[in-house]
């Protein structure tokens, strides 16, 4: 929020004049007929995508010569908002001329940038970009009815922000490698979620498979998990300093089973760690002693002595074990 | 020829309001509260446009009717500070409020659940009423507060408020209205109702933006929430807005005098218009009856026709209407209102919202009639619902689902 958010911007105002020239007369609305194609030899497919119910749906019509796969002519219809119409429009007007495999690599980017004024400025608001995304799904729809494959094969990743295609590969990547911890961070160097924001959480204006917070809560939780495993090789690998505490705490136990307990038990007696206070130049050990080493004389001389320097033999020599 | 059908957005501030507020900037600019000649001149204009304004809803001498800046912070007020009047400093817990109140009783009661307090959304008939006896049934010993409109923005529904305001007298539940799409349209009596508390806002009724008031039956308690040099008796602080006050009384005075009569000629004209569209256009349909809504408004919905697109065409033809399309608002949501109504999900696309006011003329309808059917030909042949070529096998799309509202 600063200055130029307080009014907001006006919806409309911010549409390019393509948008606004290609809403008040799409030059490819319209339909063509099974019979019109076949009399030019050619094959007529057509796709629907999305629902009158979802307030966005179109119809795509492509007329394909057999031969070589080429989209001769194309139509379209559509039931949605003046970017939705515009954006059909270019959609058919990018498809003329190319191949049904050339076609289906048409993604929503390319229908937006052609939708530009000039390359620098987008051709509508952030909350509208998602209107484009519908002429890249029908077109994916229509090419595997024509190749009569899954239009779902077209799509090599996981796709989680379809305004901005980001996949789920890239948003972990980008996550872990710049360490962050918001949704706005994600946004800021991604741009997903920048958009319609159905990305980001469920609720929004459309339902998904995935959704940004639950990525940056298991990425961060796989992150976390990397950092112990990583630590806990360290505490293999007899690192103490790196390790976490809890860590420091099973190391010590380990190295007091190896060594110490045995020892201890013969007599009658027993140990267990209190707690660990690491203080930098020291790390004090707490135990506390059990049965007949509580009391005994050289608890707190001979045997204390021993258990310290096993510790900080196997560990670190900053140990320094404290009865209590 | 420009057309303003969105008079339940906002309306012109009458010509004569402006005149009356006039002197009140540079001529006679006092602080009223001062004890000088300056201050005290402004005070005559302030005491009319009280009259006015109790003049108009019937108000009692015994109730307070206070100026605020506009309804949303009288819904604010009634609804925050019956909750640490009656929750926080008392032993309720519970409001019951509707799906279908503005943002500003509807956020606010959101922010109330995340101060812990619970909160009830009333669903509405399939006319887009919430009936008495729904409210009735969900009042318990634990609620503060009912919080239900008067007037609906959308579809101009009226709510039984009278029944209401007894059966919360009945169970000693404060009542609150959101009175702003009432106010001005039609009859608002409050010594024949049972109100606490009702909103209003001058803009909807050709006052000025940025003004409004609360009216307090009985000068019942409400802490403040604008606390400061203790004006209007200490219940709403902040220097007199004196002319905006002018503009507000010369406006409600205007709108409610022989009410009736501008009804029949409103809703005359509304209703040619509806009866146009309806007949002109096939596959349209409107929601509510009429002789329960406010008699400027009209909510249509024309299938295969997307709400913002055809808002886009009206806006070319130079008229001005709304839409409660998720496509047309910021956050895309779909609107509650829509959804609530529970009509098919498609209304919550194609809706369009016509809203007249006394200012419109007989031309403007025809001028309406005319585009929207213009404008509803050109979009339904683009529509892919009225397409003829079926899609290839394999290649239909599913019906949709809407994700749930909050
Ligand atoms: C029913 C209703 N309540 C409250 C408001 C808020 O009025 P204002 O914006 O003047 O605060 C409006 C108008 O937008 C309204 O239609
Ligand atoms: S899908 Fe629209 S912002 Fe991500």
């Amino acid at each position: 929020m600063a200055k130029n958010d307080l009014i907001g911007e006006s919806l409309w105002d911010a549409y390019s004049d393509k948008v606004t020239r290609l809403m008040n007369n799409p030059q490819h609305q319209g339909e063509i007929s099974e019979e019109e194609a076949a009399e030019r030899g050619n094959k007529l497919i057509v796709a629907d995508f999305g629902a009158e119910s979802c307030g966005d749906a179109v119809r795509l019509y492509w007329e394909i010569d057999p031969k070589d796969d080429k989209i001769v002519n194309s139509k379209f219809r559509s039931f949605g908002c003046g970017t939705a119409i515009a954006s059909s429009d270019v959609m058919t007007e990018l498809c003329i001329g190319k191949t049904v495999q050339e076609a289906v690599k048409i993604t929503n980017i390319d229908v937006e940038f052609a939708l530009r004024d000039n390359p620098e400025t987008p051709a509508v608001p952030p909350q509208k970009m998602h209107c484009s995304v519908m002429a890249y799904d029908v077109i994916k729809k229509a090419a595997g009815l024509y190749l009569g494959v899954d239009s779902e094969s077209f799509e090599e990743e996981i796709i989680v922000c379809e305004c901005a295609r980001v996949s789920l590969k890239t948003l972990k990547e980008v996550i872990k490698l710049n360490d962050l911890k918001s949704i706005e961070q994600i946004t800021d160097y991604t741009k997903a979620g920048g958009f319609c924001k159905s990305c980001i959480k469920p609720g929004g204006h459309e339902e998904r498979e995935w959704y940004l917070v639950d990525i940056l809560r298991d990425t961060r939780r796989e992150m976390d998990e990397e950092k112990m495993k990583a630590a806990a090789e360290a505490g293999t690998s007899g690192d103490f300093a790196t390790m976490t505490l809890v860590q420091k705490i099973k190391a010590i136990d380990a190295v007091i089973d190896e060594n110490v307990r045995q020892f201890l038990i013969m007599d009658g007696g027993n140990m267990e760690v209190i707690d660990i206070k690491d203080g930098g130049d020291y790390i004090d050990v707490y135990i506390r002693y059990i049965g007949a080493c509580n009391g005994c004389a050289s608890s707190t001389t001979g045997t204390l002595f021993a258990i310290e320097s096993t510790l900080k033999e196997k560990l670190s020599d900053k140990i320094r074990v404290l009865p209590i | 020829m420009k057309v303003y059908m969105d008079n339940n957005a906002t309306t012109m501030t009458s010509p004569e309001v402006v005149e009356q507020m006039i002197p009140f900037f540079s001529e006679i600019y006092g602080n009223p509260n001062s004890l000088h000649k300056f201050g005290t001149q402004s005070r005559p204009a302030l005491s009319s446009a009280i009259d006015q304004v109790y003049k108009a809803i019937n108000a009692s001498d015994k109730d307070d009717i206070v100026f605020t800046s506009c309804a949303t912070e009288s819904n604010n007020w009634v609804l925050q500070s019956v909750w640490i009047d009656k929750i926080v400093n008392g032993d309720k817990n519970h409001i019951v409020t509707t799906e279908v109140e503005h943002p500003s009783v509807l956020a606010t009661c959101r922010f109330l659940e995340e101060q812990g307090v619970k909160v009830t959304y009333l669903p509405v008939n399939e006319e887009g009423i919430v009936e008495a006896h729904t409210v009735k049934s969900f009042i318990t010993e634990k609620t503060a507060l009912v919080s239900v409109m008067w007037a609906n923005n959308e579809t101009g529904m009226i709510f039984p408020i009278k029944e209401i305001g007894e059966i919360c007298k009945a169970k000693s539940v404060l009542f609150h209205t959101d009175g702003v799409q009432a106010v001005g349209k039609i009859p608002v009596d409050m010594q024949d109702v049972h109100v606490d508390f009702m909103s209003m806002s001058a803009h909807k009724f050709h006052g000025p933006k940025g003004i409004g008031a609360l009216y307090i039956k009985g000068s019942q308690e409400l802490t403040p929430i604008m606390h400061g040099g203790s004006q209007m008796g200490g219940r709403r602080s902040g220097t007199l807005n004196v002319p905006y006050i002018v503009g507000m009384g010369k406006a409600i005075e205007m709108a409610t005098e022989n009410i009736e009569e501008k009804m029949t000629s409103i809703s005359a004209k509304r209703d040619r218009l509806e009866d146009a569209l309806l007949k002109v256009i096939p596959e349209t349909f409107t929601v509510g009856k009429r002789e329960h809504r406010t008699p400027n408004t009209i909510l249509i919905s024309i299938r295969g026709v997307e709400g913002e697109g055809m808002l886009w065409d009206l806006n070319r033809f130079g008229i001005g209407a709304s839409t409660g399309s998720a496509c047309a608002s910021e956050d895309l949501e779909a609107n509650t209102v829509m959804l609530a109504i529970g009509a098919d999900n498609e209304l919550a696309h194609t809706g369009i919202r016509l809203s007249l006011s006394r200012y419109t003329t007989d031309e403007e309808v025809d001028y309406v009639i005319q585009h929207f059917t213009e404008a509803v030909l050109r979009l339904r042949a683009i529509s892919s619902s009225y397409a003829l070529v079926k899609p290839t096998k394999g290649g239909e799309a599913g019906e949709c689902h809407i994700p749930a509202h909050h």
